[in-house]
């Protein structure tokens, strides 16, 4: 299935008002609102036709306040052993509202270390996530490091960082 | 050392001749016994450490040194070569293994990392910019990986630091041993 036809899919079990093909050629993705990620993860596994069985990495991205479009996205990268297609998913959070999106764990086990790292990297909460914690980085560690604004503290513990 | 046997007016005479005895001083024979078998931790953290395993492997040997016995605890060796990229996690665990080890111990830097942070030195926030921030260094091996000889080069320029101690005097001398 190509991702005309997945999106085709989807927009009949969901309606198209919360979600958004945005085709961009070889990049295409399925922009879906956070509100209905999850049950929409679960379609995607368990419907015969797209059998999305594999979910194969969950990154974030930051837009800064000086990009044209601020934002933050977490993208879900899936595969599907059996049919062999894949389709990217992509949540938007505006960088007013509060950072917390629904954890797909249930839906594919493996993403507990990959929301584990999205957290760790961008500050992103996923809610009902197992054990959230850092997964890189210490324990203790402050900041988000792969935000644009990140600026690496002076000290950790007794040690410095810094230059 | 002094051999006693070539002086025919030595005050003991004949009575030693012929029992092999050689003089030194108690810090240059232990010192001697020390470089010669040094053992180094297993502590491979990145790239560098592939190096290190070719140093300590057939090619290179680095037990012809007298530096090949790699242990994986601690407690008994003598030597950390810190070979490769130090996180910060990672540091703190440095300074708890380094504690570990029984003294006199010793500390090489492998490669630019352990050093000052290499490639890493301006945004890495997660690398410590040279592990001399968390545990003294006694010699620093420079290179991005440094080749095996360099390491053996560092190896051995610590066996002539460790040479020139004078643990024992010192000890007898002022009262306290000399820490690193
Ligand atoms: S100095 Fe170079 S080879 Fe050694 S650990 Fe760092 S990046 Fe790797």
């Amino acid at each position: 299935m190509d991702i005309q036809d997945i999106y085709k899919n989807l927009k009949s079990k969901f309606g198209d008002d919360k979600l958004n093909l945005e085709e961009i050629q070889k990049d295409s993705y399925i922009e879906v609102s956070k509100d209905i990620l999850l049950s929409v993860c679960q379609h995607l596994r368990d419907q015969e036709s797209l059998l999305f069985d594999s979910l194969v990495c969950v990154s974030g991205v930051h837009y800064p306040s000086t990009h044209e479009k601020p934002r933050f996205e977490v993208v879900y990268h899936l595969f599907s052993y059996a049919h062999k297609h894949k389709l990217v998913l992509k949540v938007i959070l505006g960088l007013d509202q509060d950072l917390s999106i629904p954890s797909v764990e249930t839906v594919w086990k493996g993403a507990n270390w990959l929301e584990r790292e999205t957290f760790d990297m961008y500050g992103i909460a996923f809610e009902n996530h197992s054990d959230l914690r850092r997964i890189l980085c210490p324990d203790d560690w402050e900041g988000y490091p792969l935000r644009k604004d990140y600026k690496v503290q002076e000290k950790y513990r007794h040690i410095k960082v810094t230059m | 050392m002094v051999n006693l046997t070539t002086n025919i007016h030595a005050p003991y005479g004949s009575h030693i001749e012929d029992k092999n005895i050689l003089l030194t001083t108690v810090d240059k024979i232990s010192n001697w016994a020390r470089s010669s078998s040094v053992w180094p931790f297993t502590f491979g953290l990145a790239c560098c450490a592939i190096e290190m395993m070719a140093t300590g492997a057939p090619k290179y040997d680095l037990d012809r040194f007298g530096a090949g016995v790699f242990r994986a605890s601690p407690r008994q060796s003598d030597l950390m070569i810190v070979a490769g990229t130090v996180v910060i996690k990672m540091a703190l665990r440095i300074e708890r293994l380094f504690a570990q080890m029984p003294e006199p111990r010793y500390v090489i830097s492998m490669g630019a990392c352990a050093t000052n942070g290499g490639p890493y030195w301006q945004h890495g926030y997660h690398v410590l910019k040279g592990v001399d921030r968390v545990i003294p260094v006694d010699v620093y091996v420079p290179g991005c990986p440094p080749r095996p000889e360099a390491l053996i080069e560092g190896i051995m320029l610590l066996q002539k630091k460790m040479m020139k101690e004078k643990r024992i005097t010192e000890k007898f001398t002022h009262g306290h041993p000399r820490y690193l």
